[in-house]
């Protein structure tokens, strides 16, 4: 069975939630893994969006955090300051799934400039829930399309913490949260390394080179004593996938978080 | 007490040039025929408040009527950029624009405070961040009770909020259902607020004893303006036009596009236009 790059990331990240888990949703390639999660193997997982919807089960992925959808499908729906004020900061999601333009080796993200702060070469949309989501939910999933222009030896600014700069800001800045344990790409996992935190590479999905991660990455890419291959999207992930965007596409006219 | 006008007549009655403005409404309910008749009025000098700036602050921005903007996210949601924001920004055009960013726990944690009548907002936020690098309204604060440091940044308290809410009764009671965002903290953190509603009703019958509703005294004026949240939605009167949003990104992306465009359904047109603009399937949906 032939499949996209695109659809095994999403897959990929789909397969690390649980039922058992309270995550805080980010449109696009977040809210497709996290619905694709709650149709296949995670049918009791809880996803929150920052919109103020609580407990929802979208019938198709929202173009917005604020979807109608979401709402009608939705256990309750709570005013977005009490979303990051009693459930955010309150310490009740236990991970959050984030992407960026630019990530580093230690997870930091930056969402807000390319370039110097006061004269951008290209302003990107800037933080929205990012930066708080990264240190208040229990553990964060970073999902993101591998480019040597996204995964960056050093980002322009630092819009939401990962393990900082040097791999310790966490503790420095009094976060206690664990921060990012997962970055999914469409190459390949990586997660940090036990002492320094850096971002090492565990997990090559199928048919995914070596070569391919390196000439992806724009730092000097580490790989785990063993790497492992990724399974590939299985016919029943594949197909629940499938079915959500073709849904998605026939509801909004135009296709979302591929 | 909120008193029924025109939109025309309450933007001249409580809009002015200079104002601090917060048009607010969290993709749901976003006062876009308001935010047009500020337009047409051609407002300058507006400092502009709203967490997620969208394609109606993209609007206000490219036809010069902001100085500053305070935000969260400013994009397209689920289509990309902010053409005319990122014009101002990147190249001054037609105006330069200031910033203040935020992120939104600070936005919502600011309005609150702002409704509740405090100066600033304190919470757990921006930590690592280099936002508080680049905001000098980012600080932070001790906990006189434990130590720990806390992010505080200032209070909103705007000059004019700016709503559209589904439904106002003949008092002036004005009643909000669905994502309900951060309307509410707006109106009552704001000196004077516009709400525009989809209907004027005797009563706002059947709801949960714990709706969201903002009481007449916390509003200036009301008027009616069906449909006046196109391309955003109104809950339980017409659906988000999603096709709407996409296209933006051709007409926001060129000047001269953009220009023509805001000539011919914003400058040319008026309130009584909004109606016709509800994605016809959405409206038979409802039904």
């Amino acid at each position: 069975m032939t499949y996209s790059s695109a659809e095994m990331m999403t897959v990929a990240a789909a397969r690390a939630l649980s039922s058992d888990d309270i995550c805080f949703v980010g449109i696009g390639l977040p809210s497709a893994a996290c619905n694709l999660a709650r149709l296949t193997h995670a049918p009791g997982i809880t996803l929150i969006y920052e919109s103020g919807t609580l407990r929802t089960r979208p019938d198709v992925l929202p173009l917005s955090i604020g979807d109608g959808e979401l709402c009608e499908t939705a256990l309750t729906t709570v005013s977005v300051p009490e979303i990051f004020r009693y459930w955010l900061q309150g310490g009740r999601i236990t991970v959050g799934f984030l992407g960026g333009a630019q990530v580093d080796r230690y997870g930091n993200l930056n969402s807000t400039v390319i370039g110097d702060y006061f004269r951008p070469s290209v302003r990107l949309p800037g933080s929205g829930g990012a930066t708080e989501i990264a240190t208040s939910c229990g553990r964060i999933f970073i999902v993101m399309r591998q480019t040597a222009r996204s995964f960056v030896n050093r980002i322009d600014f630092l819009t939401t913490l990962g393990h900082g700069r040097n791999g310790t800001e966490r503790k420095a800045c009094g976060v206690e949260t664990e921060g990012p344990t997962l970055l999914i790409s469409d190459l390949c996992m990586m997660s940090p390394d036990p002492e320094t935190k850096e971002f090492v590479v565990h997990s090559l999905h199928a048919g995914a080179t070596r070569d391919q991660v390196r000439s992806n990455c724009g730092w000097p890419v580490r790989f785990a004593d063993s790497v492992e291959e990724t399974p590939p999207p299985d016919p029943i992930e594949l197909a629940a996938l499938r079915a959500l965007q073709a849904r998605t596409a026939a509801a909004h006219g135009v296709s979302t978080g591929d | 007490m909120a008193a029924f006008l025109s939109l025309p007549q309450a933007v001249q009655k409580y809009v002015h040039d200079g104002d601090i403005v917060a048009m607010e409404g969290f993709t749901h309910l976003i006062p876009f025929a308001a935010g047009h008749e500020v337009i047409r009025q051609r407002r300058r000098d507006l400092t502009l408040i709203r967490m997620t700036p969208d394609i109606l602050y993209d609007q206000l921005i490219g036809m010069g009527a902001a100085r500053k903007l305070i935000f969260s996210w400013g994009g397209n949601p689920g289509v990309g950029s902010l053409h005319r924001m990122r014009d101002a920004v990147e190249r001054g055009w037609p105006a330069p624009l200031e910033i203040e960013e935020h992120s939104h726990a600070a936005m919502a944690n600011a309005y609150e405070a702002g409704a509740a009548g405090l100066p600033c907002a304190v919470f757990r936020g921006y930590l690592g961040s280099d936002l508080a690098n680049v905001n000098p309204n980012i600080k932070s604060i001790a906990c006189p009770f434990t130590g720990e440091r806390l992010a505080a940044v200032p209070a909103i308290r705007p000059d004019v909020a700016i709503i559209h809410a589904q439904k106002a009764d003949r008092d002036g009671n004005v009643l909000i259902e669905g994502i309900a965002g951060v309307q509410k903290e707006t109106v009552l953190a704001a000196k004077r607020a516009i709400v525009t509603v989809e209907e004027i009703v005797d009563d706002l019958g059947a709801r949960s004893p714990n709706a969201v509703v903002l009481p007449a005294w916390t509003v200036s004026a009301i008027t009616a303006v069906a449909g006046g949240a196109h391309p955003s939605y109104a809950h339980g009167y017409y659906s988000r036009d999603n096709a709407f949003y996409s296209a933006w990104d051709t007409i926001s992306r060129d000047r001269e596009t953009f220009v023509e465009w805001m000539r011919t359904n914003v400058l040319e047109a008026g309130p009584q236009d909004f109606a016709a603009r509800i994605p016809r399937r959405a409206v038979e949906v409802e039904s």
